[in-house]
């Protein structure tokens, strides 16, 4: 066993002070389950840590947030464990290095995943159909080969899956398990604490996004890059199907099923990316850990560009600018599905984890109090 | 940076809830008004950065009290833990105004949450903040700057200029330099002297350095005492104060809550004479947290050490210090520096004396002693079953009672019995005209928020006339 960190003795320490206080019970999740226990062990605090949605309500209530003595800052000393979380349990475990500088290797995956596709569409084809104009059935496919698409494509996001899910199993064995049975009741709960964002909103009135005034700011920003990231992974999973079931190649038109969930998958992407990124930058530092935003800039900003290079490319696909767009948006595409297992992008799923957790330790303890 | 060369309508001293609430006031009525807060903006609040409720009348059920909570049961309370020693008119004016002050919290960005864990069992009688007292603060100086109250931090108000009766002018420390506020009224809510140690020990001698002030460093008590010796009226016990047993390991000023223990009902307590001094199991916990305090105050060393066993350990809130642990009584008074003959004499005696009962951590059951003096009442059980545990407790204080004189327009009445032409007061700096012993909890934010918004409605009254 490993040693503790000096983060977790430092939640420790912090977690006893508010488990003594518990004036933040109403805010979210975290600290209903903080007060079903007495003592903290590591697995706790990472269970806790991926609990917290980073919603810096109880920092900004706090009679003992800094320059008190006690100096408790909950967002951000669970942001640094939910970051030893995803390093930790990376996999291959040496690749848990990549969170100490995430924001750098997200950067440099992007822009080697463009040029790399450059480089290989002109190696592949002649530099001349770049440039071309494309219109009809199959144009993407006479700037990259099909083959080639979908052997990339499946080799990186099937990579990304498997490594998020040992990652997952190595959470769940660090974190003592499955943690009870799985009835559909807590399922459900969890589903609707992650489909709502039912913590982000502050316990009725929302978070203390950039101040200690509440707003709903960041719930709706996340809920538009959540779902329209789905729609966008929507619109490719219908393109496929069209592809190989129906037989219809793309480029379909603008009113067809794929489009229309990359359009509006797209746009509530950049609405999303780019105004989480704002807020990140007009918040109030205080509760924010340093450690991490560059890895979370990086993400928004490797989103941002994902769906702005979609968009791009569905206004300019009819003209000589789709191959070279084309080429950079699946540069993009597949250098984040890569960059997917050691990125910010790890947390919706322990995050899913913990809430479900949650929601079964809550029929449990009720179970035993009854 | 505010100018300070004009003259303002109303001049409050303090920067928490009963400051606040004058300052809403006044300014909601059309007044302009400056707030001095002694603290800066990170510390700013006085004791209400610690609070997390008030005792409000209600005559049914409301969106966060639970049934009804009338005038003559909260009189009755009132009544109970001052021993009598009270302004019966004052407290059952402040008494009835209770029942508008979560609605007037509320307009002004407060929010309320329904009571869970931790909380004393209090939803019927007192109403919660969500997040406590600081996120009361925030939304409260939230609504102040929007109406365009000007906040001074980092500002203490020194001396208040009173010829006859009349305020002219205050001598201030505007961050570091010094300066003078001209008003028309003033508006004094700047909290007790708890925190001036000099002043505690002026009653309670040497004692005093073992105090625990649980609230916030800057209750220096200036402007009490600039007033009192300015001709004001003098109200209260200079020795009494609300106070609770807290951990003696605690730090010494502005701990806070969490450092208060829960553990006494479920212990026996001695004193650094190895006595037990009062009976732990009287009544429920919230009915006694607030003797606790004056208790252990008095005891030689104002020191005392809860022993239990490991039953207790999940009968009261997780403390934020470890309690020390051994196996043995003897060992554990080793531990504690006490005589361990004495320790194991008392906890055998009270073993002896432990009547067989039925156990209820939440209400009050038959576990009791006989024979003993003090008796224990209830949840009274054998210390047995080891490891055995200590919690040593100190007195936290969290303010006193001293006060200005007020009517019942919270009008400041001079020595020779008549109102002040133009101050007011609010908050602890005027509990003792309520609270002459004890406490009830969630009063003083009652009193901070009953007594401020008439302050602040009769500041700006008498500057339009």
């Amino acid at each position: 066993m490993a040693a503790e960190s000096e983060t977790i003795a430092e939640a420790r320490r912090q977690m006893e002070i508010c488990n003594s206080c518990r004036y933040c019970e109403s805010y979210c999740a975290v600290f209903p389950a903080m007060a079903m226990r007495r003592s903290f062990a590591e697995a706790d605090l990472t269970h806790l840590a991926n609990l917290c949605h980073g919603c810096k309500g109880c920092y900004h209530a706090c009679q003992y947030a800094p320059p008190h003595a006690f100096g408790i800052n909950i967002p951000a000393t669970f942001a640094d464990i939910r970051n030893e979380t995803y390093a930790k349990h990376a996999w291959p475990a040496p690749m848990g290095a990549v969170f100490e500088r995430s924001g750098t290797i997200v950067s440099l995956a992007a822009s080697i995943g463009v040029a790399l596709l450059l480089v290989l569409v002109v190696l592949i084809k002649d530099p001349a159909v770049l440039y071309a104009a494309h219109t009809g059935v199959g144009s993407f496919f006479r700037i990259i080969p099909m083959w080639l698409m979908t052997a990339i494509a499946t080799l990186t996001f099937g990579f990304a899956i498997v490594a998020m899910i040992m990652g997952a199993r190595s959470y769940l064995k660090a974190t003592g398990g499955a943690g009870g049975d799985l009835g559909p009741k807590p399922a459900a709960e969890a589903t609707f604490d992650i489909l709502t964002l039912r913590n982000l909103g502050g316990g009725g009135h929302g978070c203390n996004d950039v101040d200690d005034s509440f707003s709903m700011r960041r719930r709706w920003l996340h809920q538009a890059l959540m779902y329209g990231f789905l729609l966008c992974f929507a619109a490719t999973t219908t393109g496929a199907i069209y592809h190989h079931v129906f037989g219809w190649k793309s480029p379909h038109a603008f009113l067809s099923l794929p489009v229309q969930f990359g359009t509006w998958g797209g746009v509530l992407m950049m609405i999303g990316a780019a105004g989480l990124a704002h807020v990140k930058i007009i918040t109030d530092p205080g509760p924010v850990s340093r450690k991490v935003m560059g890895g979370e800039f990086a993400i928004l900003g490797l989103l941002f560009l994902i769906a702005a290079t979609g968009l791009l490319l569905l206004a300019v696909r009819h003209t000589g600018a789709m191959g070279l767009m084309l080429a950079i948006h699946l540069g993009l595409v597949f250098a984040f599905f890569l960059v997917m297992p050691y990125s910010k992008m790890v947390h919706g799923m322990y995050r899913g984890i913990a809430l479900l957790r949650n929601a079964q330790e809550k029929r449990r303890l009720a179970a035993t109090a009854a | 940076m505010a100018d300070l060369s004009q003259t303002f309508d109303v001049l409050i001293a303090g920067g928490g809830n009963a400051a606040l609430c004058a300052a809403i006031t006044a300014r909601e009525a059309g007044a302009t008004v400056v707030l001095a807060e002694h603290a800066p903006k990170a510390m700013r609040g006085g004791n209400s950065r610690h609070t997390r409720n008030l005792r409000a009348l209600h005559p049914g059920p409301t969106g966060v009290l639970t049934d009804s909570y009338l005038e003559e049961e909260y009189w009755d309370d009132l009544k109970r833990v001052t021993g009598g020693k009270t302004d019966e008119p004052l407290a059952r004016m402040c008494i009835r105004a209770s029942q508008h002050a979560p609605g007037f919290l509320e307009k002004c960005g407060v929010v309320f949450q329904p009571s869970l864990s931790g909380t004393l069992s209090l939803a019927r009688t007192n109403a919660f903040f969500l997040g406590g007292g600081k996120a009361l603060l925030n939304a409260l100086y939230r609504t102040a700057e929007r109406l365009g109250v000007v906040i001074l931090y980092d500002t203490e108000v020194q001396h208040i200029e009173i010829k006859d009766g009349f305020a002219t002018e205050a001598i201030v420390s505007h961050r570091g330099f010094p300066d003078r506020i001209r008003f028309k009224a003033f508006v004094a809510s700047a909290g007790g002297f708890q925190a001036n140690r000099e002043w505690l020990r002026q009653y309670w001698g040497d004692a005093a350095d073992n105090f625990q002030i649980r609230g916030t460093p800057y209750a220096q008590g200036r402007i009490l005492k600039d007033m009192l010796a300015s001709g004001v009226q003098e109200v209260g016990d200079p020795t009494q104060f609300h106070a609770v047993a807290n951990d003696a390991r605690a730090p010494m000023e502005d701990g806070g809550l969490a450092m208060r223990l829960d553990c006494v009902p479920f212990a026996v307590v001695v004193n650094s004479n190895v006595e037990r001094f009062y009976d732990e199991g009287e009544d429920v916990w919230p009915k006694r947290y607030a003797i606790w305090g004056r208790l252990i105050a008095q005891q030689p060393g104002q020191v005392a050490f809860a022993i239990n066993d490991s039953k207790a350990q999940n009968n009261y809130l997780p403390p934020v210090f470890a309690p020390y642990r051994a196996d043995s009584i003897a060992e554990l008074a080793g531990i504690i520096g006490l005589d361990a003959g004495k320790l194991e004499k008392v906890v055998a005696d009270f073993n002896a004396a432990v009547r067989p009962g039925t156990f209820s951590a939440q209400t009050l059951d038959d576990c009791s002693t006989e024979g003993l003096t003090p008796p224990k009442s209830h949840w009274a059980r054998r210390i047995d079953t080891p490891p055995y545990y200590c919690h040593p407790l100190r007195p936290g204080i969290t303010f006193t009672f001293l006060s200005v004189k007020v009517n019942d327009r919270a009008r400041v009445m001079m020595a020779d019995g008549k109102p002040s032409a133009n101050m007011f007061a609010s908050g602890e700096i005027m509990s003792g005209n309520i609270l002459g012993q004890g406490y009830l909890a969630g009063f003083g934010m009652t009193l901070g928020t009953t007594f401020g918004r008439i302050a602040g409605e009769e500041a700006a009254k008498l500057v339009r006339n």
